[in-house]
């Protein structure tokens, strides 16, 4: 086979990894290379450097090592089974692709991942290789996220998370009845055993800096996972159930979810529609009332429908404000923080920015309209001064005034 | 400073001021003077605050309308002003917009914030609207430009000590953020020279010092660098055509930065490419939902018409299991052979008759149970006069899983005997070694007990002392599954 020069194999790893939903950047240790003889900052907040026609953002060179795989798992167009064409970058080729991107500041880092060439232990070994030429030989201080892979040899992922500031691994599929179907290689309690050790580490790290300054840091960015949805049937009840365990049980900064979307060669047993955009970005909005709008994963259950899915018309906050009404209308000039946030268009800017404009005032609705992006959506649920939405809330057809009107939600439904 | 000089002055009533400031971004500038003026209860009103280049307003024009050159100087025991940190850290942003209203929105702000010092929290009122809606453009100004300077690589000797490695970029912000935003691009680039060039004025790094130059034009700038072919070729590839929204991209990069960014150029072929990309991927990878049968003539019928791999090419027709409606044991081999194909019934050829004679041997009763196939069609190469087998594809096997899962759901075999690694690979989904699945049953989601034993095509092949050994290996395996049907039934 004729060696494959260094546009083609990016061309082949980054379209091998752009279903990796994650491409954050933020929330790692302050870096700068002041002073030094390095390359690269990180500030805190993550920067996107581009926008894909698909609306995501582009923050990190996002690449496989290499797309060869010895795993088997239905859902991925590397799987050892599928007739793609495949390439590999060496440990070097990923550091100097990286510098030479990074110095012309198209992106803010790495996100590193790979299939299983040979053995897991020698897939991550080249990974941390990687990584270790980019901080090690270059300096490199801006951001690092590495895939790593759970049954790898736990010192490998420990290396992993010296040198980057995120690790992830992914937890593929939300029930295990899923996982045993479509990635029959993958074990669910290898994959949560590897995140628990990961956590480990982390508090582990965090503590030590606490005694010692010049304690090395594991992954000062936490570590996230990710999720497929709608290639088994779980339900967004069982998704959301699954999330906040995670969440709970390994204090993961992120669940990603990703639709799962038709991928060349596609395996026989999966699904054979793809699942609407809109349930992704349904269980992302769950996912938001757990992390900062204080709803219990029960609470967001009890907004499913029957079939335990999410509503596609509405968000899950509204549908959980129309099951429960009886919760409704909210007194802005009175009510605690914790209801405010519970009212359908109100967040958490626009409640912190209530609670202080209310000790100046008492609000009418003109007030809150100003405050809030929509009053449309928020005058059903809250009673202002000059306001009482009356009967409002008792009528029928409520849901159907305040459901967004039906526009074409995928461009490409078949 | 066009001439202005602090005299002690107090106050005249009635009097206009105007403030020319140095530079459009100096915010300590203004802080002094405001705050002076503040303390000399110089009215919000009676202030014009006037940029370099530009007239503040209609009295700057007009020398004769009583527009006092000399500010007020506050006397040594006047009142401090005063301004929460949230209002300066704001101020000092807002400062650098392009909205020439600006400085004396601020300054009304300071007024107003002297008698009601926790006015900056009622988001309600429309100067502090106003205020941090100005804020929040600048942020965005600043925080796109972190994001969005693209810089290339020019070898123009101009770095020190021989170092000529220089990156210069162009950019052009909406505000006066060159000068604030300097420190970013000072961090992160510590060690390179670089440069970044504006209408609005310039920023040049060298490794040690920042200097600062007029306004530049685009042609200043360089026109290209060769890795921005790996970068493009990186942006079309990070793309998936399958969740095209086109909407969410503009709102976060509009088509004002477009121009200076390599990448912008193949968004236009990338939205119009996306729609054929993503049928052509339906088409080849799924097939279109099909009812499930409820019956195996039903599914016989269907599969008839069943073009989802390329063996449907060969020409030949599906041969489908065959046997007890619901038999306790499926056996399932790898694909029909040349005279299943011409029979159309499963297990008809020489392996057939192999089959039946090991069966009968250890007591299994095949008239009792459901014999099949991982792929129903007969894949082969044309040789002469003759149909040379083929081994399915794995992609194939899972192609036609499908129909296997129909029979299996309707036939609901409490044993499933696989020959061969194939019809293992057609019932696990996965490509499991002979060797190890072999001799212990392994349990399937419907808790029907899947055995894997060697195909009877595979032990034809073998002469001798070889065929020997693997025919009482397979014997040994047929007799497991009959004390297992046994100790079922």
């Amino acid at each position: 086979m004729a060696q494959k020069s260094l546009l083609e194999k990016l061309e082949i790893l980054a379209d091998a990894a752009k279903y990796d939903a994650s491409c954050a950047s933020s929330g790692t240790a302050k870096k700068n290379s002041l002073g030094g003889k390095g390359i690269g900052s990180t500030e805190g907040m993550g920067i996107c450097h581009a926008y894909a026609p698909d609306g995501r953002c582009i923050s990190l060179l996002k690449i496989l090592l290499t797309n060869h795989c010895i795993f088997d798992c239905h859902y991925c167009i590397n799987r050892k089974s599928s007739n793609v064409r495949r390439a590999r970058f060496t440990p070097q080729e990923v550091a100097d692709l990286t510098l030479n991107f990074y110095r012309r500041n198209y992106i803010e880092g790495l996100f590193l991942s790979s299939g299983i060439i040979k053995s897991s232990n020698f897939t991550m070994e080249q990974m941390v290789e990687g990584a270790r030429i980019l901080r090690e030989e270059y300096d490199f201080r801006g951001y690092i996220h590495l895939k790593t892979i759970p049954e790898a040899d736990p010192e490998l992922v420990r290396q992993a998370g010296l040198y980057a500031d995120r690790v992830s691994i992914n937890v593929e599929l939300p029930t295990t009845s899923g996982l045993t179907r479509l990635a029959p290689d993958k074990d669910e309690r290898q994959i949560e055993g590897a995140i628990a050790k990961t956590k480990d580490d982390i508090i582990e790290a965090k503590d030590a800096r606490k005694r010692f300054r010049h304690a090395p840091r594991f992954a000062p960015a936490g570590q996230s996972t990710q999720m497929i949805v709608g290639a088994d049937r779980a339900s967004d009840a069982d998704i959301v159930g699954k999330a906040s365990r995670l969440y709970d049980s390994f204090g993961l900064r992120r669940v990603y979810y990703s639709a799962f979307s038709p991928i060349p060669d596609a395996s026989a047993v999966l699904p054979l529609q793809r699942p609407p955009l809109l349930r992704e970005h349904r269980l992302y909005q769950s996912d938001w009332l757990m992390r900062f709008y204080g709803y219990a994963p029960g609470e967001v259950c009890e907004a499913t429908d029957a079939d335990g899915n999410l509503p596609l018309d509405i968000d899950p906050k509204l549908a959980w404000a129309l099951k429960f009404r009886g919760t409704f209308p909210v007194d802005v000039n009175r009510a605690g923080k914790e209801m405010l946030l519970r009212v359908p268009g109100l967040g958490p800017t626009a409640v912190r920015r209530i609670i202080a404009a209310r000790r100046h005032r008492t609000l009418r609705l003109d007030d809150v309209a100003r405050l809030t992006q929509s009053i449309a959506k928020v005058r059903p649920f809250i009673t202002a001064l000059d306001w009482r939405p009356t009967t409002l809330t008792d009528r029928a057809d409520l849901r159907s005034l305040l459901a967004p009107k039906q526009e074409q939600l995928e461009l490409f439904a078949s | 400073m066009s001439g202005q000089t602090l005299s002690t002055r107090a106050p005249s009533m009635g009097a206009h001021y105007a403030v020319q400031l140095p530079a459009p971004d100096d915010f300590a500038f203004w802080r002094d003077r405001a705050r002076a003026l503040v303390q000399c209860e110089v009215l919000p009103d009676s202030v014009s605050w006037i940029e370099p280049g530009g007239t503040g307003d209609l009295f700057a024009q007009d020398g004769a309308s009583g527009l006092i050159e000399c500010l007020p100087v506050p006397e040594r025991d006047a009142r401090p002003a005063r301004a929460s940190k949230r209002f300066l850290s704001l101020a000092r942003n807002v400062a650098l917009h392009s909205d020439p209203e600006r400085f004396a929105l601020l300054y009304r702000l300071l007024w107003r914030l002297q008698s009601n010092p926790r006015m900056m929290e009622d988001k309600t009122d429309l100067d502090v609207r106003r205020v941090e809606e100005l804020d929040k453009s600048v942020r965005r100004d600043s925080h796109k430009m972190h994001a969005f300077v693209r810089f290339r690589q020019v070898e123009d000797g101009a770095g020190p000590e021989g170092k000529d490695e220089h990156y210069v970029a162009w950019f052009e912000p909406d505000h006066h953020i060159v000068r604030a935003n300097a420190g970013f691009f000072m961090r992160r680039f510590a060690n390179m020279n670089w440069s970044i060039l504006t209408p609005r004025g310039c920023l040049h790094w060298d490794g040690e010092t920042m200097r600062e130059s007029g306004p530049a034009q685009r042609s200043d700038a360089p026109d290209g660098d060769p890795v921005e072919e790996l970068w493009k070729s990186y942006y079309a590839s990070i793309f998936n055509p399958a969740r095209l929204k086109v909407g969410a991209m503009l709102s976060e990069m509009p088509k004002k930065y477009w121009k200076n960014m390599p990448e912008a150029a193949l968004i236009h072929d990338l939205i119009a490419g996306a729609q054929a990309r993503e049928a052509n991927m339906v088409a080849a990878g799924t097939r279109k939902a099909r009812e499930r049968p409820d019956s195996l003539a039903e599914l016989a019928q269907a599969a008839r018409n069943c073009r989802d791999c390329p063996i449907a090419d060969c020409g030949t027709r599906a041969v489908m299991g065959e046997g007890a409606q619901h038999a306790p044991l499926m056996i399932v081999g790898e694909q029909p052979g040349d005279q299943e194909d011409l029979a159309g019934r499963p297990f008809v050829g020489p392996a057939g008759q192999f089959l039946d004679a090991a069966l009968a041997q250890s007591g299994i009763d095949r008239s009792a149970a459901y014999v099949t196939n991982a792929v129903k069609h007969f894949k082969f190469v044309q040789r002469g006069k003759r149909r040379i087998h083929q081994t399915p594809t794995a992609k194939e096997i899972d192609t036609c899983r499908w129909w296997l899962e129909n029979e299996r759901a309707i036939v609901k075999p409490r044993i499933i005997l696989a020959l061969g690694a194939s019809a293992a690979r057609g019932l696990l989904g996965k490509t499991v070694s002979l060797k190890a699945a072999r001799g212990a049953p392994i349990m399937l989601e419907d808790k029907a007990e899947l055995w894997v034993t060697a195909h009877p095509a595979y032990l034809l092949r073998l002469d001798g002392e070889a065929r020997a050994e693997q025919a009482a290996l397979f014997a040994a395996d047929l007799a497991k599954v009959q004390a297992r049907l046994n100790a079922l039934s």
